[in-house]
């Protein structure tokens, strides 16, 4: 068995997008009537200026050993979801040959088929149907589903009744049930509580480690795949940027968004009219792992900020530090007030610094805000938006969870012990 | 577990395997016809009486209308039973028609992400009109024991004609489905065909009071040849077929039966990217 269970060969797929109509998705036949209708007028019209070929995917190719997992990452658009979709059939590809040796199963979105009319048990049936499974196989799973999807007591009850977070469990237990030899899976993480999630992931791994099942997962969710897979493919414009270890790849691709430069200069921002401005911060830099003004910052590392001053006179102040996010500020971090520390600035360009971390914030995006002040007496300079970032992913118990800031569950995690 | 084997994915592959893959999916083509029935008979409370109540007040407007008012020549036959019978098939027809029309449509979700031989959508919603039509022949038997009028050895062909009534809706059906995935607009054309159809069929008349050479330009509408059938396998000798307009209608049928069907399997690749 040491041939590819997936091989892909120089798959493309295109599609033709039209300019003219890019708002909408449907073609309306009374459109195409009248654009026909108007042909027939004007001559000399170009056939189709307004359509242009556009490759989702294209020349891409590798091969997945059975029983690989193998994470899909990418940005939005980048081609991930055209690639399942050729893999599932969904969609034929427009070049290119795809080899798959075995069932294919893919759970692009779990629930599909769901029909909210029916009962937990009619939509077991139904789904298993949906994605493949026979009556008989699904008989004979048929309480390990419902026991791996902790509702029970609700089989007979039509599932538009159901919280999202049951109909999500009961979805994903009939989807964890297949038994193929290659499971296509996008996404579904993203839904349910942490608790499930953790059980999804384990049963995958159970799945593929003890079944021998290849898995391709594609996912926003570093963490996840990071937990999950064993090799990662990272596509970037419908192409394979890069194919191979996925912690390296991971890294990879971290490092190539953090690579975006960012504007650090702040002496020109905006700044309130209390301020005195005897003292201007001239730029703000930050540090963190090796790189400087990244984007993304690690929640459990620790960053180094640099302010730069510029001082007409010397200038005793503090220093302060904001992290916010767009509703309101997180943490004070101030030099003056709380640490009696004041700073004796000199006439012209100097420096303050202050080393921050870990931070412990979920997923999502902050801002900094940095300011001089007199404490109790004067503010010499405040920026409101002096340095953005954001926390791709934070999982402070390793379990393959993100906590992210939009679960509406927080914003901060706490060290704490439960005795 | 099944036998795994190599499944090859290339442009145009989908075409040469499609019989087979059909046959695959037998069992997703029954779990969806029971899910459209199961819904159809939950969802509203007056879900069965809904399927009682319509043919039957249709049947008393179009008797009133046509066997009182218009005084149209009903062949000896009881008024309401002559319209019953057409009303048997025209039901089908009509419902199936609206229901695999929207089929594709309102499974878009699925269409969208998951692999299957999307001509088991359209041809689930016709069996499920099949379950109208079902009750329907309880409520005409009913009628016809009402009426004391018992059907000859004739009614043994009623589902040669009721085949041919399938094909005619899953022709006008497929072809309605695919078109409604690409143009979006088709929706608004399907309740007036259904709507149109009714008057340009011998519903709430027989077809024998249309007379001399429009007979064959009547018989262009391949439900006329359905219905004649109808009448003729349950009224007998009361009732009988105008064969060349019957020939006409029955080729008709299949040549619309068959170019939906192609036109369907051409379309049908692209279903998943437009939807």
């Amino acid at each position: 068995m040491n041939e590819g269970i997936i091989k892909a060969g120089n798959l493309g797929k295109k599609y033709r997008i039209s300019h003219q109509r890019s708002g909408m998705r449907y073609v309306a036949l009374r459109d195409v009537l009248t654009q026909r209708a108007r042909n027939l007028f004007v001559r000399d019209r170009a056939p189709g200026p307004d359509q242009e070929d556009f490759w989702a995917l294209k020349d891409v190719s590798f091969e997945v050993q059975p029983g690989d997992k193998v994470g899909v990452i990418g940005r939005n658009g980048a081609g991930k979801s055209t690639l399942l979709k050729l893999l599932s059939r969904i969609t034929e590809p427009s070049a290119g040959r795809i080899e798959i040796r075995g069932r294919v199963a893919s759970l692009l979105e779990v629930g599909t088929g769901f029909h909210p009319e029916l009962t937990g048990r009619e939509n077991i049936f139904l789904n298993g149907a949906i994605l493949g499974m026979g009556r008989q196989e699904i008989k004979r799973k048929f309480d390990e589903i419902v026991a791996f999807s902790e509702v029970e007591k609700f089989l007979d009850t039509p599932v538009k009744r159901y919280s999202s977070g049951m109909y999500v469990r009961l979805a994903f237990a009939v989807a964890a049930h297949l038994e193929p030899e290659i499971l296509l899976i996008d996404e579904v993480l993203a839904v349910g509580d942490a608790q499930f999630q953790k059980k999804c992931l384990g049963k995958m791994d159970e799945v593929s480690r003890g079944q021998g099942r290849t898995i391709l997962f594609v996912s926003h969710n570093m963490a996840a795949v990071k937990a999950l897979c064993g090799r990662a493919i990272w596509l970037e414009n419908g192409m394979i940027r890069k194919c191979g270890e996925a912690g390296q790849t991971i890294e990879e691709y971290l490092e190539f968004f953090s690579g975006e430069k960012k504007v650090t200069d702040i002496s020109r921002k905006k700044r309130e009219s209390k301020c005195t401005l005897r003292a201007k911060i001239t730029k703000i830099t930050l540090t963190s792992g090796g790189s400087v003004n990244p984007e993304f910052l690690d929640s459990k590392g620790t960053a180094a900020v640099r302010l730069k001053v510029m001082a007409s006179a010397p200038v005793r102040c503090s220093a302060q530090l904001i992290i916010a996010d767009e509703f309101q500020p997180i943490s004070l971090i101030d030099s003056g007030t709380m640490h009696g520390r004041m700073y004796n600035l000199p006439e012209g360009e100097s420096e303050v610094e202050c080393r921050i971390g870990p931070f412990n914030l979920y997923g999502g995006k902050y801002k900094l805000k940095c300011g001089l002040t007199v404490p109790g007496q004067e503010v010499i300079d405040f920026v409101e938006d002096a340095y953005e970032f954001s926390i791709r992913e934070y999982d402070p118990y390793d379990s393959g969870y993100n906590l992210q800031k939009h679960f509406g569950f927080g914003l901060v995690n706490i060290p704490h012990q439960w005795q | 577990m099944e036998k795994s084997e190599t499944i090859i994915i290339e442009p145009g592959r989908l075409e040469r395997n499609y019989w087979r893959d059909l046959w695959r999916y037998r069992e997703l083509f029954w779990f969806l016809s029971w899910r459209d029935i199961l819904v159809r008979y939950k969802q509203t409370v007056i879900g069965i009486a809904w399927s009682l109540l319509r043919p039957l007040l249709t049947m008393a407007v179009f008797t009133f209308i046509f066997g009182r008012l218009a005084k149209l020549p009903s062949n000896g036959l009881p008024y309401p039973l002559l319209v019953f019978a057409a009303m048997l098939p025209w039901q089908f027809f009509a419902n199936s028609l609206s229901e695999s029309s929207n089929s594709l449509i309102g499974n878009s979700n699925m269409i969208s992400k998951i692999y299957f031989p999307r001509v088991v959508l359209p041809a689930s919603s016709v069996i499920v009109s099949l379950v109208d039509f079902g009750i329907s022949l309880v409520l005409f038997a009913a009628l016809m024991l009402w009426y004391r009028f018992v059907p000859d050895w004739r009614i043994v062909l009623l589902p040669a004609f009721l085949l041919l009534a399938f094909l005619a809706s899953f022709g006008f059906g497929l072809w309605l489905a695919a078109l409604n995935v690409k143009y979006r607009d088709f929706r608004y054309i399907v309740p007036f065909i259904v709507q149109f159809g009714l008057y340009i069929s011998p519903v709430g008349f027989s077809s024998s009071i249309v007379s001399g050479k429009w007979r064959v330009l009547y018989s262009l509408n391949p439900m006329v040849g359905v219905i004649d059938g109808f009448r003729f396998c349950i009224f007998g000798g009361h009732s009988s077929i105008y064969w060349p307009g019957f020939v006409l209608s029955v080729v008709l049928t299949g040549l619309i039966f068959m170019t939906g069907l192609i036109y369907f399997r051409r379309t049908e690749k692209t279903f998943a990217d437009v939807i």
